[in-house]
């Protein structure tokens, strides 16, 4: 009975959350085209590094699509972080904590919601990238790749509502984006980590997003092997571990 | 000094701290215009910074010098789409209605928040500058290029703070305004703030041939990869006026059209 009664109530909270999409589609805009105008200009623009020697991939776009579908995922995810500080603003928050639903039950219809709508810029990504001819990555590569997008989109989600049980306002929300992306960004997102210069080299290498990115990558950019799955599987494994907790205990701290 | 002018400059004035105040005091307006091109341009020189071993890249101490002038235009450009978010909250406020009623003129209401802006440009300038400088850079255009390069990209600021406050008079709405923030990336990127105009793939190279920000960020750069040569810095100053007209043009019939609506 209880265990019928928090998936309902995860249910409900990831059909509200998703409603937002069919309700007001604008809202879904910043999600879908910033990572759409980064992955189509950045190839523009830095397409020509495929040229350096030891570029591991003859095609920029195929390079970068697994970093434009995790800045997709990133944005998506702050975006509920952002809503969840609305309904703080709003005093609904706090009808929901006046619930009897447990608050890891609350926490999961939040963050659950994000790895579904994460699919709507990975959607618009992969049509874009694919009607642009690059690389196909197989079945079992465009599975792990989305499957991955959905992972981050609840690691972003988590951190959007750490973040947004912290400050209790909207106006934290740069800071709900700009982590996402410093996280994805500092990673071999432009570049193989033998082609990253400097500081980022070394950031890259312990960041492990880096491992995220390229368990995602590989389809794109070669064929897929389980030993470049798991070690962006067991980072993603970890990081939402981490998150989770965090927001937990913001989730557990607002309620005292 | 007449004293309509003197009254004139004090609003400007006042309406300028004002407007810097107003940065300042918000994060949300702050931290687009310098943490986040600082942060971008950390990133992209260290994850795009081997492409100075690319046959056709021009000839630079390193990236970092090359992208400098690319991180201070893209600033300015967010600073502008901030200031015109600034100014549309007024609006909607309620503040800009209080002012329209005042006997002052209508243009000093708009230069004031450009003054403001144009503070913000040189604060960008210097902050990237000493970024620069801490980082390795060498700004070969000595003292007369980090004058000049301030000069350029306080301009740039009030150019593009302009384009901001029209759109901002236009449509009275700050997410209107917010809105095209990404905008501002499209109109980067097929420019050659951060890549060679060789370099670019099609059809960004053709478009940033002709994009006047390519001819302002390339004057900028050029204080900073070389030493002043007279073509590139006017060609520069050229496609600012043209930028700045075209925004203070744009901000005056966007202003005649609110008064008009009432």
């Amino acid at each position: 009975m209880g265990l019928q009664a928090d998936l309902a109530t995860i249910r409900a909270l990831m059909r509200r959350a998703l409603n937002e999409i069919l309700r007001v589609p604008g809202a879904a805009i910043p999600g879908v085209l910033a990572p759409t105008i980064f992955f189509l200009g950045l190839t523009a623009v830095f397409g020509n590094l495929t040229l350096l020697p030891g570029f591991t991939s003859e095609s920029y776009q195929s390079f970068l699509i697994p970093v434009s579908l995790m800045q997709g995922a990133g944005f998506t995810g702050a975006a509920t972080g952002v809503n969840l500080a609305r309904d703080i603003e709003q005093g609904w928050f706090d009808r929901l904590l006046a619930s009897p639903a447990p608050r890891p039950v609350l926490l999961a219809g939040l963050v659950l919601s994000a790895s579904f709508r994460a699919l709507v810029p990975a959607t618009v990504l992969l049509v874009i990238g694919f009607s642009l001819g690059f690389h196909w990555p197989g079945a079992g590569g465009l599975a792990i790749a989305l499957l991955i997008t959905m992972g981050m989109a609840i690691v972003a989600a988590a951190w959007g509502t750490t973040i947004a049980l912290k400050f209790k306002s909207q106006s934290a929300s740069p800071l709900m984006q700009a982590g996402m992306l410093v996280l994805i960004l500092t990673t071999t997102a432009y570049a193989p980590l033998a082609l990253l210069s400097g500081w980022l080299q070394e950031v890259a290498r312990y960041n492990p997003v880096t491992q995220i990115v390229d368990a995602a990558r590989q389809g794109f950019v070669g064929g897929v092997t389980w030993n470049e799955t798991w070690p962006g599987l067991l980072a993603l494994a970890g990081l939402t571990a981490l998150l989770v907790a965090l927001a937990l205990r913001g989730m557990q701290r607002t309620a005292d | 000094m007449t004293g309509g002018l003197r009254t004139n400059l004090r609003v400007v004035g006042a309406l300028g701290w004002r407007s810097i105040r107003q940065t300042f005091r918000r994060p949300q307006l702050m931290a687009p215009i310098l943490i986040f091109p600082t942060l971008l341009l950390a990133i992209q020189v260290g994850g795009a910074g081997r492409a100075v071993d690319l046959p056709q890249f021009p000839e630079v101490n390193g990236f970092l010098d090359f992208m400098i002038a690319g991180a201070m235009v893209q600033a300015t450009l967010l600073a502008g789409n901030s200031g015109g978010i600034a100014l549309a909250l007024d609006i909607e406020m309620g503040f800009t209605d209080r002012l329209l009623a005042a006997p002052i003129s209508r243009f000093a209401i708009v230069l004031g928040r450009l003054v403001g802006t144009a503070a913000l440009g040189a604060l960008t300038a210097v902050w990237f500058l000493a970024i620069g400088l801490i980082f390795g850079a060498h700004i070969e255009g000595g003292v007369l290029g980090v004058l000049l390069i301030i000069l350029l990209v306080t301009c740039s600021a009030v150019a593009f703070g302009g384009i901001g406050a029209a759109i901002a008079l236009r449509s009275g709405s700050a997410s209107v305004v917010q809105g095209l923030f990404p905008l501002v990336f499209v109109i980067l990127f097929l420019s050659t703030a951060f890549f060679p105009e060789d370099l670019l793939l099609e059809p960004a190279r053709s478009v940033a041939e002709w994009n006047p920000l390519s001819f302002i960020v390339d004057g900028i750069r050029d204080l900073v990869v070389s030493t002043f040569s007279a073509g590139q810095f006017f060609e520069g100053v050229a496609a600012l006026a043209l930028m700045g007209l075209f925004g203070i043009g744009l901000s005056a019939a966007a202003m005649r059209g609110r008064l008009r609506r009432g």
